[in-house]
C-alpha cells in the first residue's frame, strides 16, 4: 500500500455538540433538583450545592470549616460511623469548598442508595461539630498550611488573589492565627443558616430510576425544613489593591513562581467567549504561544499557561509559571513580548484555525460521560446563564476573526497595568 | 466488563479495539514496554527524557502537537519505572490523524539536536519543580536507593541526578529508540466510537509497513530479599518532621498483590481506615498518615508516610505505626471490615469504567501483564482474599528486617 506520510489525512471540523438538558424538579421546601439521566451503569453521582454565606473578615474561615467538618459527627453518628457506613457500601463522599458555593458529593451504586442517602440527610441536618473534632481540624490545618506556604506557587497565588480581591472571600488566604478564631457556636450558627433546602441545589447524574427519584424526594422533601433565618449570600464589595508589584524573596530558590494578570469580566459578559479564544492562543493549550516560546523554544520552564477564572462576583485573567530562578527576568520579558504581539500583529489564519478546532474538539472531548454534562450545566446555572450560552460560545469560536482578536487584545490587555507577583528570585 | 477484540500485525504490533458508541470521541493509547528500569545506571532519567523527545517531530512530520490540535485532539504521556505510555483523545471522525502521527514516530524520529537541547532544559526544570524546589520533594530520590540495592528501581523516573540528564547525547537517543521503540515492544489500544474493521484497516495501512525491529530481551538484576534493618535520617528545610517506612513486597503478578492492596486499603483508604482513625483522630500522633503500594511489575514497595504533630517524638510516631502493623499480624480482620474494602474495590472498578481513557489505559496495561482480559477478572481476585491471607502477608512483609525507614527532621528555624 502506498501512503503519503508527509501529508496529513483529511479531517472534519466539528459541527454538532449536543448537550444533555436536565429535568427540573422544584420541591416545596425551595430546593431545586436537576436530573441528568443517561448511561447503562447502575450508579449515580449526587451533588448538594449550597451558596456560601457572606464573608466576615473577623471570622474568615467559617464557610470552609463548616464544609470540611460537616461529616465529622451528627446527633446520632460519630465521624467514624459515618465514614464506616459510606465505605461499607462502596460509596464515595466528598466535601468541596469553592469561592461561591460549597458542595457535598455522593458517588453511589444505585442498589445502595437506600443506605447511603440517609447518611447524607443526617450530615445536612444533624451535624454537631464536636469540640474535639474541631480541635483536630484546627491543629491539622495549621500543620498543612506550614507545608503549603513553603511552595512558591502557592505563595504567589495567595498574594495575587489578595491584590485582586482584597478583604473578601476571594482574596482571603488563611494564616495559622486565623484558625484560632474558629468557635463551635459560630460554626453551628453558620451551618444552620447555610445548609438549608432554600439554599440548596441538588444535581443527580447517572442512570436514574424512578425509585431513586422517589427516594430523593422523600428524603430531601417535606421532612427537610428551612431554618428561621434565610441564607445571606451577598458579598462585600471588592476593592483591588493600588500596589501592582509583589516580590517575595527566597534566597535558596531554584525556581521562581510567577503569577500575573488582572481583574476581568466573568462568564456573563458578552466578551467572555471571545476572550477565551484570545486566552487559548496565548496560553490556554499545549501548543500555545507562551508554551511554544518559553518552554519549547527557551526551555525556561516545565510549564506555563494562562487562564480565566469566572466567579459569581468577579472574574480574572492570569498567567502562571515556575521558571528557573536565574531566568526569571528573561521569562517576564518574554511574557510581555507575547502580550504585545497580540496587540500589534494579526493572528495568522492557520494558527487561528487550529485554535478554533482545538477548542471545539476540547469541548466535545470534555463531554466524556453523564457527569460531564452535569458539570457543564453547573457552569451555566451558577452564573445565571442558559444553554444558549454554549450556542453563543461555539458560534463565537467558529466565527471570530483575527481583526476581532486584535481589537480585543487592545481593549483588555495592558501589561503595565497587570498585577505581578514573583516568589523566589528576581 | 470492558469488551475488546485483539489482533497482531505481521511486524508484531499488538492492537486492541474497544468499541463504545455512546461517545463521539476516540482514544488511541500506545504503551511502549520500556521504563526507567531499562536504563543504563550511568544514564538514568533517559526513558522519561526520551518521552519528551517523542514530541519533537518525527521523520516525515516536523511537529507532532500542531496537526493533532488542528483536528480537535489532545494528547499526553507518562513514564513510570515500568512503562512509557502515550495517549490521544480526539473526535472519532478524525481518528486517522492519530494513526498518521503515531505510526510516523514509531517509524522514526527526526532526532533534532535543537529538540534535545530544549527538552534537556525542560526536564531539568521539571526536576527542580517537582523534586528539588518542594518540601519533601526529594523523598523518592532518597527512599528508592534505601529499598533497592540491585534492581534499577533504585532510581526514580526523573533520574538519579540532573547531571545524567545534562549528559544525554543524540547518539544515545538514537540507540534508545532503536532498542525500545518498535512494533514488537508496543501495545496499541483504540477505543470509543470506532469499529474493529475500521481499526484493522487503519492499523495495516499506517503501521503495517514499519519494520519489526529487534526484540528487546529484558534481563534485569532482581532485588534480593531484604534481611536487614535500613534507616536514614536527613535534616532538611521542611516545616514538619516526617516519617517514611517502606517494605519490600511482591511484584504485580504475584498472587499476594491482591492481599497487599487490600491491606493498604484497610490501613489507609479514606476516613474509615485504621491509621486515620487511630493515629489522626483517636490518638493525636500525625496531622496526616498514609499507606500505599507501588504496584510495580518487579519487587514492589509498601510505603507508610506520616507527618508528625508537634510534641510527638520520632520514636512515638514509629511505634504507633508498628503497633497497627502488629494488630494486623496477630488478629484476623473482622468480616465487616473485609466486606467494606472489597465493596470499595468493586465500586471503584465500576466507576472507573465511566472513563473511556481509563478503559484504554487499563486494557494496555493488563495486556502487557499478559492478557487484557485480566482487567475483567481483577475484582474476583480481590474478592477471593481471606482474613488468613491478610494475616499471612502482614507477617511476611511487616518485619523490622524488611523495613527501610527514612526520617525528615525539620531544620530548626533561627
Amino acid at each position: 500500500m502506498n501512503i503519503n506520510r508527509k501529508e496529513a489525512p483529511e479531517f472534519r471540523a466539528i459541527d454538532n455538540i449536543t448537550l444533555l438538558h436536565p429535568e427540573h424538579i422544584k420541591l416545596d421546601n425551595g430546593c431545586n433538583i436537576y436530573c441528568f439521566n443517561s448511561g447503562d451503569a447502575e450508579l449515580v453521582r449526587i451533588e448538594w450545592v449550597f451558596g456560601n454565606l457572606r464573608f466576615d473578615p473577623a471570622k474568615p474561615l467559617l464557610n470552609v470549616a463548616v464544609n470540611t467538618m460537616i461529616s465529622d459527627g451528627t446527633k446520632t453518628r460519630t465521624a467514624a460511623q459515618i465514614a464506616d457506613t459510606i465505605d461499607f457500601y462502596g460509596a464515595f463522599l466528598q466535601n468541596e469548598y469553592g469561592y461561591d458555593n460549597s458542595e457535598v458529593t455522593l458517588f453511589s451504586l444505585n442498589k445502595h442508595l437506600p443506605n447511603t442517602l440517609p447518611i447524607i440527610k443526617d450530615i445536612l441536618t444533624n451535624s454537631i461539630f464536636p469540640q474535639k473534632e474541631l480541635e483536630t481540624y484546627v491543629r491539622n490545618q495549621q500543620q498543612k498550611l506550614q507545608v503549603s506556604l513553603q511552595k512558591n506557587d502557592v505563595a504567589a497565588r495567595r498574594s495575587f488573589n489578595k491584590a485582586l480581591y482584597g478583604d473578601t472571600i476571594y482574596g482571603f488566604g488563611a494564616t495559622a492565627d486565623d484558625y484560632k478564631t474558629l468557635r463551635r457556636d459560630d460554626i453551628l450558627a453558620h451551618y444552620s443558616q447555610m445548609y438549608q433546602p432554600s439554599n440548596c441545589t441538588i444535581l443527580i447524574a447517572g442512570k436514574i430510576e424512578q425509585q431513586t427519584l422517589d427516594l430523593l424526594k422523600e428524603t430531601f422533601g417535606a421532612s427537610w425544613e428551612n431554618s428561621a433565618e434565610k441564607a445571606d449570600n451577598s458579598q462585600p464589595t471588592i476593592h483591588s489593591s493600588g500596589e501592582h508589584f509583589y516580590f517575595t524573596e527566597k534566597p535558596d530558590a531554584l525556581q521562581s513562581a510567577i503569577r500575573m494578570g488582572m481583574p476581568l469580566m466573568n462568564r456573563t459578559h458578552p466578551d467572555f467567549p471571545s476572550f477565551q479564544v484570545l486566552n487559548t492562543v496565548l496560553g490556554g493549550y499545549f501548543g500555545s504561544r507562551l508554551m511554544a516560546n518559553i518552554r519549547e523554544d527557551k526551555g525556561y520552564t516545565y510549564g506555563i499557561g494562562s487562564g480565566m477564572s469566572s466567579l459569581k462576583h468577579a472574574g480574572a485573567f492570569f498567567i502562571a509559571t515556575e521558571v528557573g530562578a536565574e531566568v526569571c527576568k528573561a521569562a517576564v520579558s518574554e511574557i510581555e513580548k507575547e502580550i504585545n504581539i497580540l496587540k500589534t500583529e494579526l493572528i495568522p489564519d492557520e494558527e487561528l484555525a487550529l485554535v478554533k478546532n482545538y477548542m471545539l474538539g476540547s469541548l466535545l472531548g470534555s463531554l466524556e460521560n453523564v457527569f460531564s454534562h452535569a458539570d457543564k450545566f453547573k457552569n451555566l446555572y451558577f452564573s445565571g446563564l442558559g444553554y444558549d450560552y454554549y450556542d453563543r460560545y461555539t458560534d463565537t469560536v467558529k466565527t471570530i476573526t483575527s481583526d476581532d482578536l486584535l481589537a480585543l487584545a487592545n481593549k483588555y490587555l495592558h501589561f503595565d497595568n497587570f498585577y505581578k507577583v514573583i516568589v523566589g528570585k528576581y | 466488563m470492558v469488551k475488546f477484540n485483539r489482533f497482531t500485525l505481521d511486524n508484531g504490533l499488538r492492537v486492541l479495539v474497544h468499541e463504545d458508541h455512546t461517545t463521539p470521541m476516540a482514544v488511541v493509547n500506545i504503551l511502549y514496554d520500556v521504563g526507567a528500569r531499562d536504563e543504563n545506571p550511568q544514564q538514568t532519567g533517559f526513558a522519561h527524557l526520551f518521552e519528551h523527545l517523542m514530541f519533537g517531530g518525527s521523520v516525515n512530520i516536523p511537529n507532532y502537537d500542531e496537526p493533532l490540535q488542528r483536528v480537535g485532539g489532545e494528547n499526553n504521556a507518562f513514564t513510570s519505572n515500568d512503562i512509557t505510555n502515550y495517549y490521544i483523545t480526539l473526535p472519532s471522525a478524525n481518528l486517522e490523524t492519530a494513526f498518521w502521527l503515531e505510526s510516523d514516530r514509531m517509524l522514526s524520529l527526526a532526532f533534532s539536536k535543537k529538540s534535545l537541547e530544549v527538552q534537556r532544559n525542560v526536564v531539568i526544570e521539571e526536576f527542580k519543580q517537582r523534586y528539588l524546589n518542594q518540601p519533601y520533594g526529594d523523598v523518592w530520590l532518597k527512599l528508592r536507593p534505601l529499598v533497592y540495592k540491585k534492581h534499577p528501581y533504585r532510581w526514580a523516573t526523573i533520574g538519579e541526578s540532573i547531571k545524567h540528564i545534562e549528559d544525554a547525547k543524540i547518539e544515545d537517543v538514537k540507540a534508545f529508540f532503536k532498542k525500545h521503540y518498535n512494533p514488537q515492544n508496543a501495545i496499541m489500544v483504540v477505543g470509543g466510537d470506532v469499529t474493529l474493521e475500521q481499526i484493522k484497516e487503519l492499523s495495516q495501512k499506517w503501521f503495517g509497513t514499519i519494520p519489526a525491529g529487534e526484540k528487546y530481551h529484558r534481563d534485569l538484576p532482581q532485588e534480593p530479599l531484604q534481611h536487614e534493618v535500613r534507616r536514614e535520617t536527613v535534616t532538611a528545610k521542611v516545616p514538619l518532621n516526617d516519617v517514611y517506612i517502606a517494605f519490600q513486597m511482591e511484584g504485580r503478578m504475584d498472587k499476594a498483590y491482591y492481599a497487599n492492596e487490600l491491606m493498604s486499603d484497610i490501613l489507609s483508604r479514606g476516613h474509615s481506615s485504621r491509621l486515620y482513625k487511630a493515629l489522626v483522630k483517636e490518638n493525636q500522633i500525625f496531622s496526616g498518615v498514609h499507606a500505599y503500594i507501588s504496584g510495580s511489575i518487579d519487587t514492589g514497595m509498601f510505603v507508610f508516610e506520616g507527618k508528625l504533630l508537634e510534641n510527638v517524638s520520632i520514636e512515638q510516631a514509629e511505634a504507633a505505626i508498628w503497633e497497627q502493623l502488629e494488630i494486623l499480624k496477630s488478629t484476623d480482620v473482622p468480616a465487616d471490615e473485609m466486606t467494606k474494602v472489597k465493596n470499595k474495590t468493586e465500586s471503584t472498578m465500576i466507576f472507573s469504567e465511566m472513563s473511556l481513557l481509563d478503559k484504554g489505559m487499563n486494557l494496555a496495561w493488563f495486556e502487557l501483564l499478559g492478557d487484557a482480559d485480566l482487567l475483567n477478572h481483577e475484582t474476583e481476585k480481590f474478592l477471593e482474599v481471606t482474613p488468613a491471607d491478610i494475616k499471612e502477608q502482614a507477617n511476611k512483609l511487616f518485619r523490622k528486617d524488611n523495613s527501610s525507614t527514612l526520617i525528615y527532621l525539620a531544620e530548626p528555624v533561627n
